[in-house]
């Protein structure tokens, strides 16, 4: 009868109080730089401590520099203080830190699966709207605010109420070329933004089965677009296979025990969800946002809708019926918690191999982790990238969000591989078009918004 | 500990799109201290501001009639995007201490208790109804009604979100009453679940 979520929920809830909250116990809390001061200097302000300092990590990775041969030094005005703050703070409360220079720093959810901090059965939560990432690995993982971070840190758990579920079923194969991020953009295109308004999201079906680990944390990171309370797949022996061996991961009989436990993590055959959607993987095609929401999305080869609203029009500078194919760009951008990983960047690197980024374009490759880096370095794909004409940056969250310091320009057409095409989101007026890796890699060769051929 | 929250009778002013982000709430460029305070100048900047720092005299809170608003009556979707909580601490700093939309990301709804604001959900006809009213709205939360214009509507709230509100309570110590249901829980878990914290040291 239970689904994977009531699996998870219930095996963490402490607690229920009568109205309906859960006390419900974290596993693990993941800090970083931009509220991670904030939330450690407000809790010792009240005279409170962590209570399991060995559960809590910190990312150095909003508003570091990406620029090689970065320092603390960072473009945003007054950053370098929520660098050097955070780091002071979590210093002082013994956590572990992935600080500027270490060769374990990157995006939080791209570190934590990394190195085996997020498991499956696990509940991980981060001040951070994208922590739903983690969730491909199997965990319960959501995103919250910095308050609520305080009382999972001196407490070890949080209260919640639980969340409705609902499951999400993309069943058959995929066309050749088409990733995880065209899956998640034609979900939100179909059913809005607020789609999966404050639930708690199970994607399933042959074809997310069929997803490497990688592409999974793609398709779990775009849930919040999506307005999920948390989204999640039942591990499985590609799950397993990709966690074994990582540093954190439990090792000899202790992995023995752990797998026997997390081979029950799935739904049952006749699991309730509050709703369900299926989607035939097969008709799904490249994605790519014409507006300035997620579920402004259309595929490459369609038209801006005949009914597109006015204001993200302006803001575009589309018309209605107008093609994305062809639209010249002055920038590409491929990075971010969605689609920086190892396979993101070999991908892409496949389609620029010894082709050359358009005059006139600005191309940025931004790795999500050091490791991520490092790997793609032995790889030698740091070179596919440079002799292309594309920037290879050190890793971070980059230009995915502007906050005052590095950005595109205004009125400037940026295709990009990130999660959200708010207004302003990559720099003042910056025009954001988000989409996979592989078009971001086209469109910068071609100079205009292209399909890899 | 926040400031309690039971009635309150203010001025609402209407903003009424749907999917108003914590981006358009607070531009992350204008999150400039690690503290929570000193945010009511960057609330709405996007919009507040015309060129520079002049205020727009077309953004509703810049209009005389609004400028003292209590209240923001809202589309769904409210506080969608980012997870900061400087959205909630801007708008409580610069004033407003309850927001009306038809529905609430959920980050920004358990920010909101937490900050002493209240996120309350009413259906769009409602709030549009309270938008056309002239004068100040009414809002009594221990009665779970929201008045204005000769109307009463009632509304839905979490009964704990309801108690941290009236109460301006701190999560932290609700909980830290329980904390020996939650070391027997930790080490029963321990028993079954030994590599949640040893392979961690
Ligand atoms: S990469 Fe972008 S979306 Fe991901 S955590 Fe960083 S800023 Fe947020």
């Amino acid at each position: 009868m239970p689904s994977l979520f009531d699996k998870l929920w219930s095996s963490h809830e402490i607690a229920a109080t009568p109205g309906g909250t859960s006390l419900i116990a974290i596993d693990r809390v993941f800090l970083h730089e931009r509220t991670g001061a904030a939330a450690l200097n407000s809790l010792a302000a009240a005279g409170r401590s962590v209570r399991h300092p060995a559960r809590a990590f910190v990312a150095m990775d909003h508003i570091v520099d990406t620029r090689p041969g970065r320092t603390d030094a960072t473009l945003m005005p007054g950053g370098q203080a929520f660098i050097t703050e955070t780091r002071a703070a979590a210093r002082a409360n013994g956590l572990t830190l992935f600080d500027v220079g270490d060769p374990d720093q990157g995006i939080m959810h791209v570190v934590s699966p990394e190195l085996g901090i997020v498991l499956p059965g696990l509940t991980l939560v981060a001040p951070d709207s994208h922590t739903c990432t983690q969730g491909a690995v199997g965990a319960l993982a959501w995103g919250i605010g910095s308050t609520e971070a305080e009382h999972a840190l001196a407490t070890g758990t949080l209260r919640a109420r639980k969340p409705p579920s609902m499951r999400v079923r993309f069943e058959g194969a995929l066309a050749p070329g088409v990733t995880a991020k065209d899956m998640a953009l034609a979900l939100i295109a179909a059913h809005g933004s607020a789609g999966g308004q404050g639930m708690a999201i199970e994607f399933a079906g042959s074809a997310v089965r069929a997803l490497p680990m990688e592409a999974r944390m793609t398709l779990c990171n775009m849930a919040t677009e999506f307005a999920a309370f948390a989204a999640f797949i039942a591990p499985d022996e590609t799950t397993f296979g990709w966690l074994k061996g990582r540093r954190h991961a439990p090792s000899g009989a202790l992995w023995e025990l752990a797998l026997a436990q997390w081979r029950l993590l799935a739904s049952d055959a006749d699991a309730g969800f509050e709703r369900e959607i299926l989607i035939d993987a097969a008709t799904i095609g490249l994605m790519v946002s014409w507006g300035t929401s997620p579920s402004q999305s259309i595929p490459i080869t369609g038209t801006v809708p005949a009914d597109a609203d006015a204001r993200p029009l302006a803001y575009m500078g589309l018309e209605r019926g107008q093609r994305l194919l062809g639209l010249p760009i002055a920038g590409a951008f491929i990075g971010s918690c969605t689609n920086s990983r190892l396979p993101d960047l070999s991908r892409a690197a496949a389609i620029v191999r010894g082709r050359r980024v358009a005059p006139g374009v600005r191309a940025l490759v931004v790795p999500g982790s050091s490791a991520v880096k490092r790997a793609a370095e032995a790889e030698g794909l740091d070179r596919v990238f440079l002799e292309a004409g594309f920037e290879w940056r050190e890793s971070g969250c980059s230009m995915c969000f502007y906050a005052g310091g590095e950005s595109f320009g205004a009125g400037e057409r940026v295709v990009s591989s990130t999660n959200r095409n708010f207004e302003s989101r990559q720099g003042l007026g910056t025009r954001t078009h988000i989409t996979s890796p592989e078009v971001v890699a086209a469109s910068a060769l071609a100079g205009h918004i292209a399909a890899p051929e | 500990m926040s400031r309690p929250f039971t009635t309150l009778v203010a001025i609402a002013a209407p903003m009424l799109e749907d999917n108003i982000d914590t981006d358009i709430i607070i531009p992350s460029r204008e999150m400039k201290s690690t503290g929570k305070t000193g945010l009511a100048d960057g609330l709405f900047a996007g919009r507040r501001y015309a060129g520079g720092r002049e205020p727009d005299p077309g953004f509703v809170l810049n209009r005389p009639a609004y400028a003292r608003a209590g209240i923001l009556l809202s589309g769904a979707n409210f506080g969608c995007g980012s997870s900061r909580e400087h959205a909630v601490w801007a708008l409580v700093e610069w004033g407003i201490a309850c927001v009306i939309a038809p529905s609430f990301s959920p980050i920004f709804a358990g920010n909101a208790v937490r900050g002493g604001l209240l996120p309350l959900v009413a259906p769009a006809e409602t709030v549009a109804f309270l938008a056309s009213v002239d004068g100040p709205v009414a809002v009594d939360l221990p009665a779970q009604t929201v008045a204005a214009g000769g109307r009463s509507f009632a509304f839905e709230i979490d009964a704990e979100a309801k108690a941290m509100l009236i109460g301006g309570l701190d999560a932290i110590d609700l909980t830290m009453e329980q904390m020996p249901a939650i070391r027997r829980w930790e080490e029963a878990d321990q028993r079954v679940r030994p590599w949640v914290s040893t392979p961690l040291g």
